[in-house]
């Protein structure tokens, strides 16, 4: 089984490399097709509006998405977390809004956003695609970045099928409770218990790659393995049932 | 100190009040615990917790009500009230823990007993030792404990703080506060540092042509960009830091006349606040498991390096690169909680693991942080990773840090406590 380190070095060298060689060439490299990417989009439409006029509805309106702060328009009421995520440096670019489409709770935990996501790459570049139409600095978008990019972690079947140790997990889960509190309470610092597996699975190692920005976050997760972080996710997922 | 064997077991059998775990003392391992702070006071809850009711645990403090250190400046800034910083033992003693408050005056390694200062004696086959700090005699000449009232510690939680905080208030106007700080190394390394930006929060409100002076014998200090930054910023012109450059290692104290004199230079000081060189709490010494000021452990199980029988956590342990702190010492009770069972009732023992991180506060919503990831090596506990906040960090990011702080202090006081 390939490292999921290993996979994202090699992705990132890989990308590194292909934006060298298209500036170098000056080929701007395709963007996903928007037109495909407005049918995409109607999956999202009952929520979000974008365009001329657009106001909020159930979800903010997205004109002028890319390079926006996470949780920034005023009059809207955004959960905690993405608020939080925006103080913690989350702007909107390309790679963040790929990895938030293909799965909103794994970048931002207790985002309203009940979405499950994107799952094909192909689709979530048509409707960026689609979306950059509709910001005034279109430049926020590199331009022979897109189709490089790796998603936001890409989790192998194995490691999403380890089932944890949870005696292990206890014994882990001792190190997340100096801050984050059993019994579910997140004032200030967010609530990690009763989370199916798989997101909590996500987050870790979306923290562990450096992803999701938060300081701490990624130097606990980054000396977990896999592992260890499914024996986490175990405990905490039945924690307080 | 060291007591005699044969007087002990014979005070510990006419002991009424600790009849009750020596009954069971034939059928079940006993684990004791001095100290009921953060390093203390989760060791026991963890033991009780996790062994089911295999271990007798007895936890031995002298306070009924703790109150942290941790974030007793934010009291001396006016952000918190000390009610908010005291917690009792009952949940504690809920989920197992038998609760002494008594003080414990002797250990009898060979006969494996704690003995109490309201006499008799408990015996363990863990003992965990999680006192805190003590001072080193003399180590800022014309200052002793005997001194405190006038020249305020204020680095153990509770009254000594109080009084910190009401000569602050009773300044003259435009008045001197000395800050004598501690040699590497202490408790809670940002904590005098935050400590002045709390003073100078308080300051700038009630008494602004007041002044800080920092005598410090130390090159550099912890966090020391994103204080000076921030004392700028908020509090300019307000304080000075005298380093080992000016004299600041050369200092002497006279509690009577209220005067610091710094290589030779005397300061008249309204408020002085002395934090002296610090050693492991006196029972470790008494127990005899100090080599000079601490007491060296093992960081695999925190185990000490002197007798395998007694491990020791927190700011009292000498241990590798852990800083001394509140989150330290919950970090590595964990690590001791897991080998204790691992030893007394063959439960399963992992790797080690620590982690630390420290929040500063320098103003209203101005939060700061460091923290690091730890293992254990054959050799001592070694850094794996760490980070810090950046200087010039936007005013939103400094406020999340700070409410960040608030969430780990409600984190943490739940984690001990239960």
């Amino acid at each position: 089984m390939m490292r999921i380190a290993t996979y994202l070095k090699a992705a990132a060298v890989i990308a590194a490399a292909f934006v060298h060689q298209a500036h170098a060439e000056e080929i701007a490299a395709p963007l996903g097709d928007a037109a495909n990417g407005e049918k995409v989009f109607r999956k999202c439409a009952s929520c979000h509006a974008v365009g001329s006029g657009a106001k909020n509805k159930v979800g903010p309106q997205l004109n002028g998405i890319f390079g926006r702060t996470a949780g920034t328009i005023e009059d809207f009421r955004y959960s905690d977390g993405l608020v939080r995520e925006g103080k913690n440096g989350l702007v909107w670019d390309y790679e963040h809004l790929d990895a938030y489409l293909d799965n909103p709770k794994a970048l931002v935990s207790d985002t309203r956003m009940n979405f499950r996501g994107l799952k094909e790459e192909q689709d979530r570049h048509d409707v960026l695609a689609y979306l950059r139409q509709f910001s005034d600095s279109p430049l926020d978008i590199p331009e022979a970045q897109p189709t490089a990019l790796p998603k936001e972690v890409e989790l192998s079947a194995e490691v999403l099928a380890i089932v944890g140790d949870p005696a292990y997990g206890e014994y882990l889960s001792s190190e997340c409770s100096t801050c984050h509190q059993r019994n579910g309470s997140d004032q200030g610092i967010p609530s990690i218990t009763g989370w199916p597996t798989e997101d909590f699975v996500v987050a870790m190692h979306a923290y562990k790659e450096k992803i999701r920005p938060h300081p701490v976050m990624q130097m606990m997760a980054g000396r977990l393995s896999d592992e260890e972080i499914a024996a986490l996710a175990a405990y905490f997922a039945v924690l307080g049932d | 100190m060291k007591l005699n064997r044969r007087s002990f077991i014979a005070a510990g059998a006419a002991t009424a009040t600790l009849g009750a775990p020596s009954l069971r003392a034939n059928t079940k391992p006993r684990v004791v615990v001095i100290g009921g702070g953060a390093g203390g006071a989760t060791v026991a809850r963890y033991v009780a917790k996790d062994s089911k009711g295999e271990i007798d645990v007895t936890l031995i403090e002298p306070t009924r009500q703790y109150y942290t250190c941790f974030f007793s400046n934010l009291y001396l800034g006016g952000f918190r009230e000390m009610d908010s910083l005291g917690h009792s033992y009952g949940n504690l003693a809920a989920g197992g823990v038998n609760v002494v408050h008594d003080w414990a005056i002797g250990i009898d390694r060979d006969a494996k007993t704690v003995a109490l200062a309201g006499g008799g004696s408990v015996p363990y086959d863990r003992l965990v030792l999680s006192p805190g700090i003590d001072f080193v005699d003399g180590a800022v000449p014309g200052w002793s404990t005997m001194a405190q009232n006038a020249m305020p510690h204020a680095y153990k939680g509770g009254s000594q703080t109080e009084l910190l905080r009401a000569q602050i208030n009773a300044m003259p106007e435009g008045g001197t506060f000395v800050m004598v700080a501690p040699p590497n190394p202490y408790r809670c390394p940002p904590g005098p540092y935050e400590r002045v930006s709390m003073v100078a929060h308080t300051l700038k409100a009630n008494n602004p042509k007041a002044k800080i002076i920092i005598v410090d014998p130390k090159e550099k200090f912890s966090k020391q960009a994103l204080f000076e930054e921030g004392w700028g910023k908020h509090y300019s012109g307000m304080v000075e830091r005298i380093g080992p450059d000016f004299g600041g290692a050369n200092v002497e104290v006279n509690p009577d006349e209220m005067t610091v004199n710094v290589d030779g230079e005397v300061i008249k000081a309204d408020v002085c606040n002395v934090i002296p060189a610090m050693k492991a709490g006196k029972i470790c010494e008494m127990a005899g498991v100090t080599e000079g000021n601490w007491a060296p452990v093992s960081g695999h199980t925190m185990q000490s390096k002197i007798d395998e029988n007694i491990h020791v956590l927190g700011d009292a342990c000498s241990q590798g690169d852990m800083p001394k702190s509140g989150f330290s010492a919950n970090s590595q009770a964990k690590v001791a909680a897991m080998a204790v069972r691992g030893a007394l009732t063959g439960s399963k023992v992992f790797p080690a693991k620590f982690s630390n991180t420290c929040w500063s506060l320098i103003d209203t919503d101005d939060g700061v942080k460091v923290g690091a990831t730890y293992e254990a090596t054959d050799e001592k506990i070694a850094k794996v990773d760490g980070f810090i906040s950046q200087t010039g960090e936007d005013a939103d990011l400094r406020k999340t840090t700070y409410e960040e702080s608030v969430g780990w202090y409600a984190g943490i006081t739940a984690d001990m406590f239960g």
